[in-house]
């Protein structure tokens, strides 16, 4: 039996490349469909943390539900679902579509489909979602509408003969997307009678509330007071809220089949509430969950370091409250003999990594050193172990191993042909593997390729926005591991190994890393009183070496009366910049030494 | 009676030189009568505070003080002879640009009892001089040196400078020598500093001109040092150099942290357990001594262990180096119980040694001796 509300209940997310204008769009719908006066309304109502703002990209999910009086007069309810628009987090956004009957995909008739977006559309398209071609920015003089539509016509096989020719910036033809989400987006399914079947597409932990878990409740009813299960982990608990996100929280008496909204339950970590888990009747329960869920694995892992050893528990108790809020980042305590007590933390992909490492020094003003990001290898040992390495310092001796694997990355590149040779040269100098090329439309192409990940992870997607002046974009996901001829590069300083630069890397690409690492060491560590020899080494071989020449001068000539206060502060300066050196044997060492060896060169 | 060092600031020129970043305005001197009446006010402010000091040097800096007429020399001397206590006076030093000293100015200086000058030299070289910006020749320091000792100047600095644009050893060697064959009683011997919003600094950016290698000023250091020892001149701060008894009194007031108070114009004092410095805007200068405030613009609270970090700093600056004994008798501790760690730290570096209850920069101490002196901030 289905609830009387359910056939009026549309349920949508929007699919769109950074930029293309999602978070505007939302916005107009939010507008046009007065749930928020213009007044309350902050610009880019979906995106909450400043750093999303700052980089124009919706990492965490949010739900808005929207009220709409169509054309045919009757009143609809639109559940909006915000998704992250980064390959990070793919399985996050194929959970949220999983909440949705139908996508809204926006893309800008100036430059038409990128690589993300297309994935996420074939994320859709596994889900059996309606998917909406939307064309935007048509007031902008270079807008090509015809040429867009039929590129999505032919890359994806959509019709897109009715797709809506909008400008969210400047609220045109707005109603037309609203009108066909109605008409074209089908209508909720579900027993409202049958045990509680509910999926989680989103949770954060509130300080006041415990866990909010964003649902999308397929069968059943869900009110405050029940006792529900977790049934990836048995847990249950006792709903203390239900409700829906218009301007605010509004709590309601009961969530049924086809709503969207949240429930809190007095959850303490996000850990019990998984996205994609299956919420359902303690009392009564379902039989089998929804499909698709998977504990999410981390692909890239990197130390992070307190920059004064005594901030160890600080940077534990941050990552502890970062976690509490992201099931995703994992860390355990290791040890460096360079940097001393920190973590090795897990991470989704590098912008994750670089998500949680600004927070921790924004949100929680520690200073911290990390080191270069790794993935995970397989190391089979001679006499047949298996081990999984995060960490370069913990490989075994040379000596011990069989073999070892890397983990291999399927990827999708568009671009325009202008820069297809470009490229090709830093796939090939990046070691990966063609597949194959199709021709998007005349003058943009869709490339494949194999490419070992932790190439990928180095400076691959800088160089190709650099080569390609931006106009490439990039889309990946694992695909297996690979046997490869891996080493482990270590840089020594004065004569000192230090582990925390350690890298793994393929045999063809260790004398140029090894050199540029030492080039850049000697540009970022100071000249000390004496000479500092800096060395890339593959086990007892130095591959490259550069010396920083030792300091002749640090001295002031003058010091007379009104110089002894400006002196003092060039002291004081001086050992201002003493405390952020990390001291390795008698080398001072800045923090930034152990960013820099990270950065693209563009030589 | 305790001792105190007084320090005058002229801040006039006739231009400013290229690498300098002082306090100082060319092209003002109608605006002198005005600066040095309000120089005057400042003084009476601090009659009181230093009535129980015995006034022991003066030193009269910009600036260049000799730009100015002597009578303004005079006014601030004579009023300092008759309100303070001068009869322990020893040296009293004006700074002087050769170019702007004239008989009548150096007979007026004799006359104030005015024992030393101190002459901005550079260099014996005429274009090392051009390039630098200074406005005066190599023959204008001749004229006003024998000036100077025709009037009985018997006690004459001269600064030189090395590490300058296409400047090389001979060039310093050179100017040396020349100072020498004179017979002035004491060197100060500075490495070009490239200070910020200079016009030096601006051209080096550029690179429109062209310094001379680190080991290139570095030799230029190490063999002036030898060279005028050999001459008879006693080496002893980082820059500076003189013949037996003619150490800049003044100066050693900075050195040993001894009290000193400095007026005028954005100039800087250490009296009371503190160290203050004035305004360097004229505006605010004059309204607060219109309204018979002090025209100090900041000051620091000097505890006990900033000035123990200060004195050991300074005294580093002492080829000498740091007297325990005396550090014992001013602080009432023996050093080693506060810089116990330091000390043995540069000593295994090699940057300090002890030598008869002194602490002391060595050889390579002494061209980096800010890595030594930071570790002694509190």
């Amino acid at each position: 039996m289905q609830s009387k509300k359910q056939k009026n209940i549309r349920n949508f997310s929007i699919i769109a490349h950074i930029d293309h204008g999602k978070s505007t769009l939302a916005d107009r719908l939010i507008e046009k469909t007065g749930m928020l006066t213009s007044r309350e309304m902050q610009s880019q109502v979906l995106d909450n943390m400043d750093l999303e703002r700052e980089r124009g990209i919706t990492i965490k999910l949010k739900a808005v539900r929207l009220v709409y009086k169509a054309k045919n007069g009757e009143e609809y309810l639109l559940n909006l679902i915000d998704t992250p628009g980064h390959v990070d987090f793919n399985y996050e956004v194929s959970r949220s579509l999983a909440a949705c009957e139908g996508a809204l995909l926006v893309v800008d008739s100036t430059q038409g489909i990128e690589a993300q977006t297309l994935a996420n559309v074939y994320l859709a398209l596994e889900q059996d979602l309606e998917i909406i071609p939307i064309i935007n920015k048509i007031d902008l003089p270079s807008a090509r509408p015809e040429e867009v539509k039929k590129e999505i016509e032919d890359i994806i096989g959509i019709d897109c003969e009715e797709a809506p020719l909008i400008s969210a910036k400047e609220g045109l033809n707005i109603d037309d997307v609203l009108e066909e989400i109605v008409e074209k987006i089908p209508a909720p399914k579900g027993d409202v009678e049958a045990p509680l079947k509910a999926l989680i597409f989103d949770s954060y932990y509130d300080s006041y509330k415990g866990v909010i878990c964003y649902i999308r409740v397929f069968e059943g009813t869900i009110e405050p007071g029940m006792t529900i299960r977790m049934m990836s982990t048995g847990k249950s608990y006792e709903v203390t809220e239900v409700g829906v996100n218009t301007s605010k929280h509004m709590s309601l008496d009961k969530l049924e089949p086809g709503d969207v909204g949240f429930v809190t339950a007095s959850i303490k970590n996000v850990k019990d509430a998984r996205v994609g888990d299956t919420i359902t009747d303690h009392k009564n329960p379902t039989d089998s969950p929804l499909p698709g869920y998977k504990k999410v694995i981390p692909m890239v892992y990197c130390g992070i370091y307190p920059a004064e050893g005594e901030d160890f528990n600080s940077v534990r108790d941050a990552l502890e409250k970062l976690q509490v809020n992201d099931a995703s980042l994992v860390f355990e305590p290791e040890t460096s003999v360079a940097l001393g007590f920190g973590f090795r933390c897990g991470f989704l992909g590098l912008l994750h990594m670089e998500i949680i490492q600004e927070r921790l020094e924004r949100e929680f003003d520690l200073n911290i050193v990390t080191t270069a990001p790794s993935v995970i290898y397989k190391i089979t040992k001679k006499n047949g172990e298996v081990l999984e390495i995060q960490n370069p310092s913990n490989l075994p001796p040379e000596a011990e191993i069989e073999y070892m694997e890397e983990p291999i990355v399927s990827a999708s590149i568009m671009t325009p042909t202008d820069y297809v040779g470009a490229v090709m040269e830093l796939c090939q100098n990046k070691r990966g593997t063609f597949l194959n090329m199709e021709y998007l439309e005349e003058k943009r192409v869709a490339m494949h390729y194999d490419l070992p990940l932790n190439e990928v992870i180095y400076d691959f997607f800088d160089a190709l926005k650099s080569k390609t002046r931006g106009y490439a974009s990039l889309d990946y996901e694992l695909k297996g591991y690979m046997q490869a001829e891996l080493e482990k590069l270590d840089i020594l300083i004065n004569g000192e190994l230090v582990d925390a630069f350690s890298i793994i890397v393929h045999e063809e690409k260790a004398y140029e890393r090894g050199r540029n690492i030492a080039e850049r060491l000697k540009d970022v560590i100071p000249r000390h009183q004496f000479a500092v020899p800096i060395q890339a080494a593959i086990g007892s071989k130095i591959i490259a070496r550069e010396t920083i020449r030792a300091l002749r001068k640090d001295v002031l000539a003058k010091c007379y009366g009104g110089d002894i206060s400006r002196k003092k502060k060039l002291l004081e300066k001086q050992k201002e910049g003493k405390k952020r050196m990390r001291q390795i044997g008698a080398v001072e060492v800045p923090q930034e030494a152990f960013l820099t060896v990270l950065k693209y060169d563009e030589k | 009676m305790k001792d105190i060092a007084i320090y005058i600031h002229i801040p006039f020129c006739i231009s400013k030189c290229y690498y300098c970043d002082f306090t100082s305005f060319p092209n003002m001197k109608d605006k002198l009568d005005e600066y040095i009446d309000y120089l005057l006010k400042e003084l009476t402010l601090y009659k009181e505070r230093i009535i129980d000091f015995n006034i022991k040097t003066i030193f009269i800096g910009g600036g260049t003080p000799s730009y100015i007429p002597g009578e303004h020399i005079y006014k601030i001397l004579n009023y300092i002879y008759k309100n303070f206590n001068t009869s322990k006076l020893e040296e009293i030093t004006i700074e002087a640009n050769p170019g702007t000293l004239n008989k009548e100015k150096v007979s007026i200086y004799s006359s104030l009892g005015i024992n030393r000058v101190s002459m901005g030299v550079q260099t014996l070289d005429n274009s090392l001089l051009k390039a630098i910006g200074r406005c005066h020749k190599v023959e204008d320091f001749y004229n006003s040196y024998y000036l100077l000792r025709k009037k009985d100047i018997k006690n004459i600095n001269v600064d030189l400078m090395f590490g300058l644009p296409n400047q090389n050893l001979k060039d310093v060697i050179n100017s040396l020598k020349e100072a020498i064959n004179l017979g002035v009683e004491h060197i100060s011997y500075y490495s070009l500093i490239l200070e910020e919003g200079t016009l030096i600094n601006k051209w080096y950016e550029e690179g429109s001109i062209t310094l001379p290698s680190e080991d290139e000023e570095r030799k230029m250091y190490h063999e002036a040092i030898e060279f005028l020892k050999s001459n008879g001149y006693n080496h002893y701060e980082i820059s500076n150099f003189a013949k037996e008894g003619y150490e800049c009194l003044h100066n050693l007031f900075y050195w040993k942290v001894k009290p000193y108070l400095g007026v005028g114009l954005s100039s800087h004092s250490n009296l009371a357990g503190k160290r203050f410095w004035n305004s360097s805007s004229f505006n605010i200068y004059y309204e607060k001594l219109k309204e018979g405030e002090f025209p100090v613009e900041g000051e620091e609270q000097i505890f006990k262990e900033i000035e123990m970090g200060e004195y050991c700093i300074l005294g580093l600056r002492l080829i000498e180096g740091i007297n325990k004994n005396e550090f014992r008798n001013r602080f009432n501790i023996d050093i080693e119980n506060i810089y116990k760690d330091v000390i043995n730290k540069h000593i295994k570096n090699g940057l300090i040694y002890e030598n008869k209850g002194f602490i002391k920069l060595t050889n390579k101490g002494l061209d980096l001796s800010n890595l030594v002196e930071v570790d002694f901030l509190p």
